[in-house]
Parts: C-alpha cells; structure tokens; sequence
C-alpha cells in the first residue's frame, strides 16, 4: 500500500487529503497518472511537486509500499 | 510552555520572546527577529482574513534544512523558525524568525535567507479569503515560483 497525501488546492479538487494505492512499486509518473483517472478535475497537480516520505523527488523515481507520497502545490507560507 | 523544538508549526498564537529565547546566547552581540504579519490590502483588494495549511512533518523538517543551511555560512548562528497554521486575522503574526550570531550583520542577511527560503521548499500554503471570494496562492515571491513546474534541483537540496 502507498499512501498518497493531496494539499491545498489539490486536497480540494479531490475532496481528500488521502489516498491509498494498493501497489508495492509505483513510478510517481504513474501515480500522476492514476490520480488523473481517479480525479479528473485534478490537471494542477503538474505544478505540484511530489515528494516520498517528506523529500523532495523526481518523476521518475519509485515509491514502495508503505512510502508516504505527497504532492506539494507551489508554498505560500511566510 | 510549547514544546522546545526550535522549527515548529502551531496552531497556537506565536509568542515572540519563546521563539526569541531559543536563539539566546552568551556569544551573541546580535539578534535579529523577523515577524510576518497577515496584512489587509494587495494591490488594492481586501483580505479578510488568511487560513494556512502545511505538510506539518515534512514543513517542520525543510524548516530545520533552512537552519542548517544558515549554519553553513554561519557556524556560529542560532536560529529558531516559528509558523503558525489554521485561520489568521488581519495583523496576526504568521511567522517569527529569530537568528542570534555574534554579528549583526550575519543575523540580518540569515533572517533575510531564511524567509526567502520558506516561500521556496516549505509546504505551508496561504489560501487568501477575500471580499468578493478566495484563493490558494501559490506565488507568494510575485513571480513564477517554479518555472519548469517545480522547483530547480538546486532550490531542493
């Protein structure tokens, strides 16, 4: 299981902040992918930037099951 | 009293002085505190009030990176970052960066550093909620934060 966090407007779109891929190995390319079919309305998470358990990653790399991946929308703290 | 942890995100109202205390120290002649507030007008429309979300493990993590990052160029820097979460209102203290080196020149430019750096790889994000509706923003900086989709590798080490 790959646990998948949404934030902020993503969170929003989707109406979670929290979704569950049953998957032990997972491009994150193909996460996007999955997350688009799931959540159509989603197309702003290609500005996110994804991260496995709290650092930030590429595309390309691959989470396993019990990662933490999330997708961080462009911050606005301070 | 909250936690001692010297990155943190709260819920609580910040208390300036906590956040300044953990700075303190012996060898400092110098320590510099940036306050962000909550402001009421951008570019002429109101904002009645703010609410912040953050990835609060992963926020408090990038905080503690910029902190080590700080102590690259000066060793001997003590830094605390505070950041606040939930629903803010006009003139609320967002966040309160303290730096204490034993310059004060340092303590300027490391504060300075750190702010910049917070509205770069932090995951806190502002949604605005304004008279006439609301919106995540996400280009605090006023220009486009990631101009490849996301940030540069060299923004992220």
């Amino acid at each position: 299981m790959i646990k998948v966090l949404l934030f902020a407007e993503l969170e929003e779109k989707a109406g979670q902040r929290e979704v569950e891929i049953s998957a032990e190995e997972m491009k994150i390319s193909d996460i996007k992918i999955y997350l688009l079919n799931k959540f159509p309305q989603l197309t702003v998470i290609n500005t996110a930037m994804p991260a496995i358990n709290e650092e930030y990653a590429e595309d390309e790399v691959k989470a396993k099951a019990g990662d933490n991946v999330a997708f961080i929308p462009p911050v606005s703290g301070g | 009293m909250a936690e001692q942890k010297n990155f943190l995100i709260t819920e609580e109202v910040i208390n300036i002085q906590e956040v300044v205390d953990k700075v303190t120290d012996r060898n400092a002649g110098a320590v510099n505190t940036f306050i962000g507030t909550v402001r009421e007008l951008t570019k002429g429309k109101k904002t009645l009030y703010l609410k912040y979300d953050a990835y609060v493990p992963m926020a408090e993590k990038k905080l503690a990176q910029i902190g080590d990052e700080i102590q690259i160029d000066f060793p001997e820097a003590k830094v605390a970052i505070t950041h606040r979460i939930g629903e803010l209102g006009i003139t609320d203290i967002a966040v309160v960066i303290a730096v204490s080196t034993p310059h004060r020149a340092d303590a300027f430019t490391a504060s300075r550093y750190a702010i910049e750096r917070i509205k770069e790889i932090v995951p806190i994000w502002k949604k605005e909620h304004w008279e006439d509706g609301e919106e995540w923003i996400g280009d605090q900086l006023e220009k486009k934060p990631y101009p490849s989709g996301k940030p540069e590798k060299e923004d992220l080490q």
